[in-house]
């Protein structure tokens, strides 16, 4: 205290300001130089080393799944509201899209854009019961939607253009005049619309829509109290979630499965974009990456395991099944050990590994 | 008229097969707050068990016998792996872990007993039967009468035995029943136990109807507006449910459906669950939650 009195004017008032409180500083991006060498490893390496069954049999349905979890995650992961009918969306932007190509001869990324409000109009409706359900019980509105809209699309042969099988598929794919057909055209669509995505949902859970998810998330009674109008998060999440989950339904009906059917969105589809939420990281961006990497690995190592160990004598149903369960096995193991998913699991193995010999 | 009569009563009774499914549910979630994804798959795990070892040329007793010993030993394996170990979390975690445990269930049963369709055969004819002028399946009949048979079963074990008590003792405040000694893991087994027995029932006799199959598992998601409608809580609120599932949607599929082309029944009860969600929050029986801050 003498000290401080003793000490030139000019320093005390570089002491005073101890009674303001401190700015908050919110936690930038960390990644530094990770993130552009990621991303140049994306767009260039990666399309001139991989051939054409590692781009367009692995890598563009990993990352069309990392999308879906994405939409799933900014809903149920940031905003809290559990869904099950993230297949049932996925179609609706498949069938728009095709929709608007085909009734209304419009071309394909404006296309998929509109398909995407579709989707966030559908979304918005079925967000609507948020008000009075929560919890379980908001469950079954999802799942109406799920059902209705695997109804819709095989019930009304207008939505497939009265083909007879019900798929829908796209003559040729042009983006700009330029033929996308391709593996690796199919790659660099698929990976810019995910990485413009991507950005775009870092920065909406960053500003304020973001932070009132979260509060939604956490206690919405409390969030109410506090004055966030938790009604309109709720539905604004559902319309963004769904606009991502259509977008991400157009590009694996058309850039990746190439003709697709009602049946391509079933609810399995929507268990699978859960699974990805729940291993990768629920509220993590990254973990959808991770979640669905993973997902999309496992069967393949499964599988050649059980080619070295057998010599391809299990056979595919067997091995299927023998798939489900390790899935199950390992969602159980993650929800008891780590509950936050891989995305968790690899920071806390990153910050040990940064400070390896000096642990203790 | 009769038409009406006929589509109604075979509604109510296709919905006390509904009724039965959700009684499983219901028990697990009064007990433990659990909502158990898993009761299909254990549906099925159950009644492709049972199945099996009749094809294997086990009589019908001891088939059922060994099938519940199977049961009762998969809920003290799922209690003490999953339900223990997540003991205190939020109810969304323990949701989401039964619904990796459905796929556990799913793989096993079919992994080890196969994926083809068996055929149940429990000795019910088919055969239609006139109730004045009113056309009934003998069928339905039987599963209407078990479903109530059941609840009557689990209403008088609940109220007039030891483990009953301390059953509901759990339910209604479980802290307070830890505190005089009910041992809270044991609870949950015998009540995953009694659910699966359950499940076993209810897998025998839609099995016995449309064939055992993987598909049977998918009862799962048409019990849940049954169970959204009656309530998470109440027995007797699970079979109305049924009940006014099963009419209504067997009335709007006769009535409305050939205007918007039919098949509605897969998302029908859903829109329903809604629209008598938004006049009672909690479901017709089920208790109104308090919130605080």
């Amino acid at each position: 205290m003498s000290q401080t009195l003793s000490n030139p004017p000019l320093v005390s008032r570089g002491v005073a300001p101890v009674t303001r409180l401190a700015p908050v500083a919110l936690p930038g991006p960390r990644l530094g130089l990770g993130l552009p060498a990621l991303l140049l490893l994306a767009f260039g390496v990666v399309p001139q080393l991989g051939g054409e069954y590692w781009l367009g049999a692995i890598l563009v349905p990993f990352l069309i799944l990392s999308l879906a979890g994405l939409g799933l995650n900014l809903l149920t992961g940031y905003a809290g509201q559990t869904s099950l009918g993230s297949g049932g969306f996925m179609a609706v932007g498949a069938f728009a899209t095709f929709g608007f190509v085909v009734h209304g001869g419009l071309p394909l990324p404006l296309a998929i854009f509109l398909a995407g409000l579709v989707t966030a109009g559908a979304g918005l409706v079925f967000g609507l019961p948020s008000d009075r359900i929560k919890g379980f019980y908001l469950m079954v509105s999802s799942l109406a939607a799920q059902f209705f809209f695997e109804w819709l699309f095989q019930k009304f042969p207008w939505f497939y253009n009265y083909g007879s099988s019900g798929t829908i598929t796209l003559p040729r794919l042009e983006l700009f005049g330029f033929d996308i057909g391709s593996a690796q055209g199919r790659y660099y669509v698929t990976l810019s619309t995910v990485v413009l995505l991507t950005w775009i949902a870092v920065s909406l859970t960053r500003s304020q829509i973001g932070r009132n998810w979260m509060a939604v998330r956490d206690m919405d009674t409390a969030a109410a109290v506090i004055g966030i109008p938790v009604y309109r998060s709720k539905v604004v999440a559902f319309a963004v979630s769904s606009f991502y989950l259509g977008i991400a339904g157009a590009l694996w009906a058309f850039l990746y499965l190439g003709s697709a059917s009602v049946q391509s969105f079933g609810i399995s589809r929507s268990f699978q974009v859960l699974f990805i939420i729940i291993i990768g990281g629920m509220g993590s961006i990254a973990g959808n990456f991770i979640g669905a990497a993973f997902i999309s690995l496992l069967p393949l190592a499964i599988d050649h395991i059980a080619q070295g160990f057998f010599a391809g004598h299990v056979d595919a149903g067997l091995l299927q099944n023998i798939q489900k369960a390790i899935f199950g096995l390992l969602i159980i193991g993650f929800l008891i050990k780590e509950p936050d998913g891989l995305a968790r699991l690899l920071r806390t193995l990153g910050e040990r590994l940064s400070n390896w010999p000096l642990r203790f | 008229m009769n038409l009406f009569l006929e589509t109604l009563i075979g509604g109510l009774l296709a919905g006390t097969m509904y009724s039965l499914v959700a009684i499983g549910f219901v028990l697990i979630y009064k007990a433990s707050g659990v909502f158990n994804f898993a009761q299909g798959s254990i549906l099925l795990f159950a009644a492709l068990t049972f199945v099996t070892l009749l094809e294997k040329g086990l009589p019908f007793v001891a088939a059922l016998a060994v099938t519940i010993a199977i049961l009762i030993l998969g809920a003290i394996v799922i209690e003490r792996t999953v339900l223990r170990p997540l003991a205190n979390r939020s109810p969304m975690t323990l949701f989401m872990a039964t619904l990796g445990l459905s796929y556990v269930v799913e793989g096993a049963a079919q992994g080890i007993m196969g994926a083809q369709v068996h055929a149940l055969d429990l000795g019910i004819e088919d055969v239609p039967i006139f109730l004045g002028d009113v056309l009934i399946s003998q069928f339905d009949l039987v599963a209407a009468t078990t479903a109530v048979a059941l609840a009557l079963i689990l209403a008088l074990l609940f109220n007039n035995t030891r483990i009953g008590i301390s059953l509901r003792a759990v339910a209604d405040d479980t802290r307070a029943a830890l505190s005089v000694g009910i041992n809270l893991n044991r609870i949950w087994q015998i009540v995953w136990a009694v659910a699966g027995i359950v499940g076993l029932v209810a897998g025998m006799l839609w099995g016995a109807r449309q064939g055992i199959q993987f598909s049977l598992s998918l009862v799962v998601l048409k019990a849940l507006p049954v169970l959204i409608i009656g309530g998470f809580t109440s027995i007797g609120g699970a079979i109305a449910g049924g009940l006014i599932v099963g009419a209504a949607e067997n009335l709007a599929e006769t009535y409305v459906g050939p205007y918007i082309g039919g098949g509605i029944t897969p998302w029908f009860p859903y829109f329903l669950a809604i629209a008598f969600l938004y006049i009672r929050p909690a479901g017709l029986f089920g208790e109104r939650a308090l919130e605080r801050v």
